[in-house]
This record gives C-alpha cells, structure tokens and sequence, in this order.
C-alpha cells in the first residue's frame, strides 16, 4: 500500500517539471510545424497564408542545401574522431601517478568551461590570425609562411576550434571510465602475457566501450546544432555553412520564416538519422 | 618443476619497511600457505614472487635461476585473484584461453588446452557464457582454469575464497586441494583464515608485521608454536594463553593450553571457575569458563554431552603433557 501511495505523490511531485519541459519542447515545435507550410515573410508582407509543401520543395532544392549536409556530416565525425582518439590518450596519460594530478586535471577540463562565443573568438583573433595570431608567429619563427587558417583551411581550422572545445568532455567520461577497471584485471593480462598494447587492446579499449558510446552520442547531439564558433570565425563563408547555420540565414538574413522553418524540421530528421544510426551501432554497449 | 627459493627478500614503501629480509625454500610440488593477520605482508609477498611488485632488495630464485628481474610473464608462474579478475566482456572459453593467445599459440591448441581444464573444472557447459552470468564458485573455477592452461611452475592464490559463502568455501577447498595432489604443481596459497592454511596446507608459513614467524607442517606448529603469536594463532578455537602466579609455578612467562587439553569436572581439579557462555557444535561443546586467578576467561572444549548451566560452578585440570611454556620474549622454552 505505502508504495502505491509513494507512487501516486511520486506522479503529482514530477508532474509540474513533466509538463514543464514536455511544453518546452512541444510549442517551439508545433510553432514550427505551423511556420514551415506558411509563406510569411516578416519584412515582406507578414503571413501570406498556407502554401502546402512549397517551403520544403524549395529548401531542399536550394544549391546550398546538400553541400550544407555534408559539412555538418564532416564536422560533427571530424570531431568525434579527434575528441575520442586524443581523449582516451589523455585519459591514459592522466591516470598515471604524478605530481601535480589534481592542478592538471583542472587545467584539462578548462577549455569545457569557456563559452563557445568567447573561444570561437579566442582562436580567431589571438590564434588563426594570419599577421598578429600565435600560430602566424609561428610559422614565421621558422621561416615559412603564415596559413590564413579560416579561409585556406577553414573546415579543419574550425573542427580543430571545436575539438579543442570537446576534448575536455570526452577525456573527463574517459578518465572517469579507465579509473573504474579494476586494477586486479589489467594485473592477470599482466600475468597472462599480454604486452602493453595487447592490455590496451583487449582490456582497457572493450572496458572503454560504454564510456565511448555515451561520449559519441552526447556529442553528436550537441555537435549537430553548434552555431556561436561558425558565426564569430567565418560566417558561414569558406564551405563552413552547417545545416543549423543555413536555418539562421534563411529565418534572419532573408528573413523567410517559413523556409527556415522547414530547414528547421528537415535538421530534425537529420539527427534522427545519425541518432538512428549510431544507437544501432554503438547502443548494444549500453546494454550490458 | 617449481622450486621457490627467497633469499634476504626486502619490500619496502618509501620509508616502511613492509617485508624484513626474510629467505623462504620453497620446494616442488609442495602447497605452501602464507598465513597471517590482515596487513601482515602475506600478499605482498606473493606478489613479489608473482613479479607484480618489484623486491627493494634480495634475490628471487625459480628452479635455480635468478628470477629478481624477470618480468612476471616470462616467471611461468600463474596468479588466481581475490576478485578473480575475469576479463567481463569475454567469453569463458576466451578467458580461458587469453594466456594461450598471448603466448600466440594456434587455434587448434588452444581449444585442445581449453577444453581439457573445463573438463578438470566441470565448466564444459558453461564455456560460452559471460562472467557476469556465473555464480561465484564457477567465477572461481573460471579464474583456476585462466591459470592451469598456462601449465605454470607454480600457481599463486592471493586470498581466492574470501569472496565466497561459507559453504561453497569449503567445497573449493577441498577442489584446489584436489587439484593439487592431480596436478602436484607447487601452490602457493595466500589467505588469513587459519582453519584453510591447516586443512590445505603440506607447510604453512605463518607471518606477521612482515617477518616470517615460523614455518612448519599443520601439526607442527599446532603442536609446537615456537611462540605466543603462532600459539595464539593456529588453532580454533584459539590457545588459552596464561600469565602470572600459574605460569611463574611453571617456570615461564606465559603458558599455554589448548582448549582439548582441559578437563572439566564439577567435584575435582587445580582451577576454580564459573560457566560463562557456551557454545554447542553437536558433537562438541565449546565452555568458557571465568577463573577468578585469570584475567581472561578460558575457553574449554568438552563433549557434546555435557550439559552446564550459566553461572555453575567447575573445576578445571590442563594436561600438564600438553602444556606450552613461553619466556618474557614470548618465545617457546623447550
């Protein structure tokens, strides 16, 4: 009886914060569903009424828009693989005993803490700045010439601004993961035969495996939407226009609500797709 | 062949000093049991031999040859954890088989090897299940059979039964002490539980605060403790041990005497006392028994035929042939 109680008021307790972030999520998305079949063109004319599918034929037939695709595609596996790689590199380096671990392990999360404004900033002006930036200096110590990073490589500079961005995230679940293994296990490989790379390979690589697939697909989430390190680097110019910075130019620079409404669900199927995906390759891990 | 000599072998973690310099013969074949009080270095020590530790001084010697800088693979020797350490998302066949893989031997083998210890470990059906779905006795035959496979010199078990219930605790004992006479492999067998050293063991080598107390068969140092720890120690339950006016009318600083060694009556005997607690085993009955000329009660084993209520007055008589005499340093006086 006291559980079926505790359940009920359990129910009425949560009820307030369920309905709270149910309509959060809910009218962004119907005010969305609602723009995206209007032709409505704030500065234009207001609503010029329904248009049925028009919005969707259009955005999808833009020239723009695969070429948007895949750049979201690219940066969000450039990232990933980078993040991952290096963090459980670092990981593995900052699980070793030594001195200083504690003001080390702050100074790696820092980078987490800084907001993506400010690094998107950060790196263009103090680093990738091909007369005044760090890495100009750089080149020019050793007597090469600068690369103007945002504009000659912009996809790599801006997965390498937002990798730096990630990387503290990942290498913190990866640490956290690799101080978990019982040390008795890696001590019977040690016993068995296994060398360091097979100890890596066979025991701490599978023990990583959940903490891998929690790090790809919170990532994934949050890289399929990044926008502030596009906008103050290049302005989506240079081949960097994501799907989600495409949606920003069609709503506020032409200021045609409906078509980037439209965009705004095709970026929703979008990461259902890669969310579908990657549940179905990685998700198993969870399982366990 | 698993001959295990230490010679000055010293540990120490920075400043302390874990393990005094202490030499140890192992000999082939033989099951020797590091027995001791938690934190008295007996896992240490194993570890040392297994190489999981490097020595802070002396000589390890295996089969003759110098085996100090020798990395923990190459030892031949295999090791059975406290917590198993069974690698989880392996198979059992896989667990099983990982030191062959290591060792980079062919398919063919390896199933050969593996199946060969499941037959030994009645795992045969459980080969292809993951860890997590077994039970702990068949963990514990998981993490034996990761050992036998690798047909080691010696095998080396650091306290394998602590995670098991009493009852299946005492059916593995009585299977490593099987598989010991099949296999007649040296084992070393680390544990602080004193009853598995004295069913298991053919020397026991009882240590405490890092120095080696004494080293002997069960029924030597249960017969002749060459001191008041080892007395003290072995045995269960424990050596009543005596001091003052009594052990002084025996010529010692401490007497000793084992439980069995009492004889309780109600009409006659040296010592006056009243029934405390009493303990019914069925076949024995374990009294203790307050004298007011000790300080501590003594512990009294009778048959479990006698019957004593709380708080009634005996008479106790030790066995003067069995009695243990200890000088002021708490060693044995012959």
């Amino acid at each position: 009886m006291a559980t079926q109680h505790s359940q009920s008021a359990a129910r009425i307790m949560m009820a307030p914060a369920v309905i709270l972030l149910l309509g959060w999520m809910l009218v962004p998305l119907t005010m969305t569903l609602y723009f995206s079949f209007k032709k409505y063109l704030p500065l234009r004319g207001g609503d010029l009424g329904w248009v049925g599918f028009e919005n969707y034929t259009r955005f999808v037939s833009s020239s723009s828009f695969w070429p948007a695709v895949a750049t979201t595609l690219i940066i969000v596996g450039g990232v990933l693989v980078i993040t991952i790689f290096l963090g459980v590199l670092l990981a593995l380096l900052l699980d070793q005993p030594m001195w200083g671990q504690g003001v080390v392990r702050i100074l790696v999360i820092a980078p987490f803490f800084v907001m993506p404004t400010v690094s998107g900033l950060v790196w263009k002006n103090m680093f990738m700045d091909p007369t005044n930036g760090f890495l100009a200096y750089m080149w020019r110590a050793f007597g090469a010439e600068p690369v103007q990073w945002l504009s000659q490589a912009s996809m790599p500079s801006l997965i390498m601004i937002v990798s730096w961005q990630w990387l503290p995230f990942a290498t913190l679940i990866l640490l956290t993961a690799i101080q978990s293994l019982d040390s008795e296990q890696i001590e019977a490989a040690e016993m068995d035969g296994a060398s360091w790379f097979s100890r890596f390979r066979f025991i701490i690589l599978p023990h990583l495996s959940r903490a891998i697939t929690v790090v790809l697909l919170i990532q994934t989430i949050f890289l399929l939407s990044i926008f502030a390190e596009i906008f103050v680097t290049t302005a989506g110019s240079f081949g960097t226009k994501t799907l989600t910075y495409l949606i920003f130019q069609r709503v506020l620079e032409s200021q045609n609500v409906g078509l980037g409404s439209a965009g705004g669900v095709y970026a929703i199927i979008l990461a259902n797709i890669v969310a579908a995906f990657l549940i179905r390759i990685v998700g198993k891990n969870l399982d366990a | 062949m698993g001959q295990i000599h230490l010679k000055q072998v010293t540990k120490r973690f920075g400043e302390v000093e874990v393990i005094s310099p202490l030499d140890l013969e192992i000999e082939d074949g033989e099951f020797v049991v590091f027995v001791g009080p938690s934190g008295c270095g007996k896992s240490t020590l194993l570890r040392l031999i297994a190489g999981l530790e490097d020595v802070s001084g002396g000589h390890i010697m295996i089969d003759g040859q110098d085996a100090t800088e020798v990395p923990p693979a190459k030892r031949g020797l295999a090791m059975v954890f406290q917590s198993y350490a069974l690698y989880p998302h392996m198979s059992v066949r896989k667990n099983i088989a990982f030191p062959l893989r290591m060792a980079g031997l062919d398919q063919a083998e390896q199933n050969r090897r593996v199946e060969d210890a499941a037959k030994v470990l009645n795992l045969t059906d459980y080969l292809d299940r993951r860890p997590g779905q077994l039970s702990g006795g068949q963990r514990q035959r998981v993490a034996i059979g990761r050992a036998i496979v690798r047909e080691p010199a010696a095998f080396l078990f650091d306290e394998p039964l602590s995670n098991l219930d009493a009852a299946l605790r005492v059916g593995m004992r009585l299977e490593i002490s099987e598989l010991h006479k099949r296999l007649s492999t040296t084992m070393i067998y680390v544990t602080h539980d004193q009853v598995e050293a004295m069913t298991m063991a053919d020397k026991i080598v009882v240590l405490q605060a890092g120095v080696i107390e004494q080293v002997g068969s069960p029924l030597e140092l249960y017969r002749k403790p060459r001191n008041t720890f080892v007395a003290g120690f072995i045995g269960s339950p424990t050596m009543n041990l005596l001091e003052g006016a009594e052990a002084a009318k025996h010529g010692a600083a401490t007497i000793g005497i084992r439980p069995e060694h009492i004889t309780i009556s109600t009409e006659v005997g040296d010592w006056e006392g009243t029934v405390g607690v009493s303990e019914h085993l069925g076949s024995d009955t374990f009294f203790h028994i307050n004298c007011p000329a000790f300080e501590k009660p003594l512990t009294v084993r009778a048959s479990g035929e006698l019957s004593l209520k709380y708080g009634a007055k005996v008479m106790l008589t030790p066995d003067l042939q069995h009695l243990h005499r200890f000088d002021a340093q708490g060693l044995r006086i012959e």
